[in-house]
């Protein structure tokens, strides 16, 4: 299945869990083969801008389509398309790195020639094929966070939503995920990243649109949003629109 | 799942455990062994002339294969050992036991000439199987002893047939406790499952399958037959190890067919139970606990623990599924019913439905509420 559209269009999205707004009129576009940033602080409204996106919530009110299907309406062909990798790791303890990564292939019906090939390669480029045959409940936190990505992408998704991949990793296996996140791109893969490291959203976004207790406050590529508010950082741009950090210090 | 320990424990090592346990406990290793009870006889006739009616009946007893004879020379001793549960039984013979005898044998047809008497037989009120298998055993030995072995000389329009002692049970009460164990084993499929599914849901992986093309119902029956596979796996573990200490069940290649089948719809009926815990249960700490909910009822009044129970329990046995199991394969393997037996067939579609309804409603309530 292919997208019908290469777009994912937000259109006013509000979604509230009784009485708190978590996502408050949210609207964007992200375009075929871009790289998008949703940056934030925790509770911010990320994770559930993501759930919204995969169908696992429903807009409270307002529009959402991923690839030109509607979440609501069409969730199972937009189940086709994509590729999630949670915040928290959700990965079966007792399976090894590779089954973890074999069953999500054929939770996607991926040939199974196909999934060993691609399997190896994901398993290549993370570093992670000298521990592959250990059950993941063995592996560090970093490891695991790794196998976590891998089984959002072996399918190969058109549209990958990343919710927070790289929290947790030291800096070197950061890089590496980064790395492996630019490759995505090059294949004009459509991503949606959550984070709220700053650098990582200059790193590698087109664009970034950063969010504030639900509501979306700036919108535009890393650079023209520092230049708009003439800063060093995006940090900085937040607290511009904010007066806090991010990350406010406990 | 099924790498977890805990889990691997409940779904293999605890069904062998507990069938080994109660094999050796209740069974016989290696073979069939006969059920012995130990009887005192007190033998207050023992005097001239008659005395021969006394010790011919007490070797008749002797000659039996279940009963084991002591002798007593006074009652309170074997009272005493009795209520100790060193015998099963105490037969007093009572001092006019010969004469009665004999005035039977000189008038057989005319009552009025019979001297009356009464043996007294006390009985182990602890032992529900002394209680149930030694009062016939007397009955009939004493009927051979009085009536004899060659039919009775005056003709009569009723006869009895050859007296034959009644053939001492060859069946140990694990033989009885057995069907209830296969039911039992599978009984806790309801608290693995739920377990699976509350960890699984507790650790985001319910929602991380969720966002892929499986469909729920893809899901479910997937999880399902692989349980169904699992209580398939444990009762046949759990039937090698009955077999390994002398169980050896009546029946036939169908009789086993359908034992399987029986317990395969069993099975599904625990995971409907499973899913509904899941529902409940927010951890799976509570899974554990909730599970008991379902496991309890059925293990105490429909397993090898509801043979002991009162009438009124075994009348709410039949509220619950695993009674039915336990009275299929029961009719199956110790009473050799065959397949189409409508006691059989009536218990398959009791299993049946209650799977159907437990197993749909389990999906039901646990797509809509147990999945986040």
């Amino acid at each position: 299945m292919t997208l019908k559209e290469a777009a994912i269009v937000i259109d006013n999205l509000t979604k509230k869990f009784e009485d708190v707004t978590a996502v408050d009129g949210l609207s964007l576009t992200v375009e075929k083969g871009e790289l998008f940033g949703l940056l934030g602080p925790n509770g911010a409204g990320k994770t559930t801008t993501i759930n919204v996106l995969s169908g696992l919530l429903k807009p409270t009110t307002g529009s959402v389509s991923v690839g030109g299907y509607d979440v609501e309406k069409e969730p199972s062909e937009i189940k086709e398309l994509i590729g999630v990798c949670p915040q928290d790791t959700a990965v079966f303890s007792y399976l090894t790195g590779r089954e973890n990564i074999e069953l999500f292939g054929n939770l996607h019906a991926m040939p199974k020639e196909k999934l060993k090939k691609k399997t190896d390669e994901l398993l290549e480029k993370m570093s992670l094929v000298s521990d592959a045959k250990r059950r993941v409940g063995k592996y560090s936190g970093g490891m695991r966070r790794r196998i976590n990505l891998i089984m959002a992408l072996v399918h190969d998704p058109e549209i990958a939503f990343l919710d927070e991949p790289t929290v947790g990793m030291d800096p070197q296996s950061r890089r590496a995920v980064w790395d492996f996140i630019k490759e995505l791109k090059k294949q004009s893969k459509t991503v949606i990243l959550t984070t709220h490291y700053m650098e990582e959203a200059e790193e590698l976004c087109d664009r970034v649109g950063i969010i504030d207790y639900g509501k979306l406050i700036a919108l535009g590529a890393p650079e023209k949003l520092k230049a708009k508010f003439e800063t060093k950082n995006l940090e900085e741009v937040f607290i511009q629109l904010t007066g806090r950090r991010i990350r406010e210090e406990l | 799942m099924t790498r977890e320990p805990a889990t691997l424990f409940l779904i293999i090592l605890f069904p062998v455990i507990l069938t080994l346990a109660f094999g050796i406990s209740f069974g016989a290793i290696g073979g069939t062994q006969s059920t012995t009870y130990q009887i005192g006889v007190i033998n207050m006739d023992s005097a001239e002339p008659y005395q021969q009616w006394a010790q011919n009946f007490v070797g008749n007893l002797a000659d039996t294969d279940i009963l084991k004879i002591q002798d007593y020379s006074n009652n309170e001793t074997a009272q005493a050992d009795l209520i100790q549960g060193r015998v099963q039984a105490i037969l007093l013979i009572p001092v006019d036991f010969g004469q009665s005898c004999n005035s039977f044998w000189n008038a057989p047809t005319d009552p009025s000439l019979w001297m009356n008497t009464t043996l007294q037989l006390y009985l182990d009120s602890g032992s529900m199987f002394a209680t149930q298998a030694i009062p016939p055993i007397i009955e009939q030995v004493l009927a051979a002893t009085v009536y004899g072995t060659q039919p009775i000389s005056v003709p009569r329009p009723i006869q009895i047939g050859s007296p034959s002692l009644v053939q001492s049970s060859k069946l140990t009460a694990f033989d009885y406790m057995a069907p209830g164990i296969f039911a039992y084993a599978a009984i806790f499929l309801t608290m693995t499952v739920a377990q699976s599914f509350t960890t699984d849901r507790e650790n985001g992986l319910l929602r991380r399958i969720n966002t892929t093309p499986t469909t729920p119902s893809e899901f479910m029956t997937a999880q399902a037959i692989s349980n169904m596979f699992t209580a398939l796996i444990q009762v046949a573990l759990v039937f090698a190890m009955a077999y390994l200490v002398g169980y050896r069940p009546s029946g036939d290649a169908a009789s086993f067919a359908l034992a399987f089948v029986i317990m395969s719809i069993f099975a599904l009926c625990n995971v409907g139970f499973g899913l509904i815990t899941a529902t409940l249960a927010k951890s799976p700490g509570a899974a554990t606990g909730i599970a008991f909910v379902f496991i309890m009822p059925q293990m105490f009044l429909g397993t090898f623990v509801g043979l002991a129970l009162s009438p009124s329990a075994q009348a709410a046995g039949k509220f619950v599924p695993s009674y039915y199991v336990t009275d299929a394969l029961t009719s199956l393997f110790l009473r050799g019913a065959p397949v189409s037996s409508p006691t059989i067939l009536l218990d398959l579609s009791v299993v049946s439905i209650c799977s159907v309804i437990a197993l749909l409603l389990g999906i039901l309530l646990f797509g809509k509420y147990g999945k986040t």
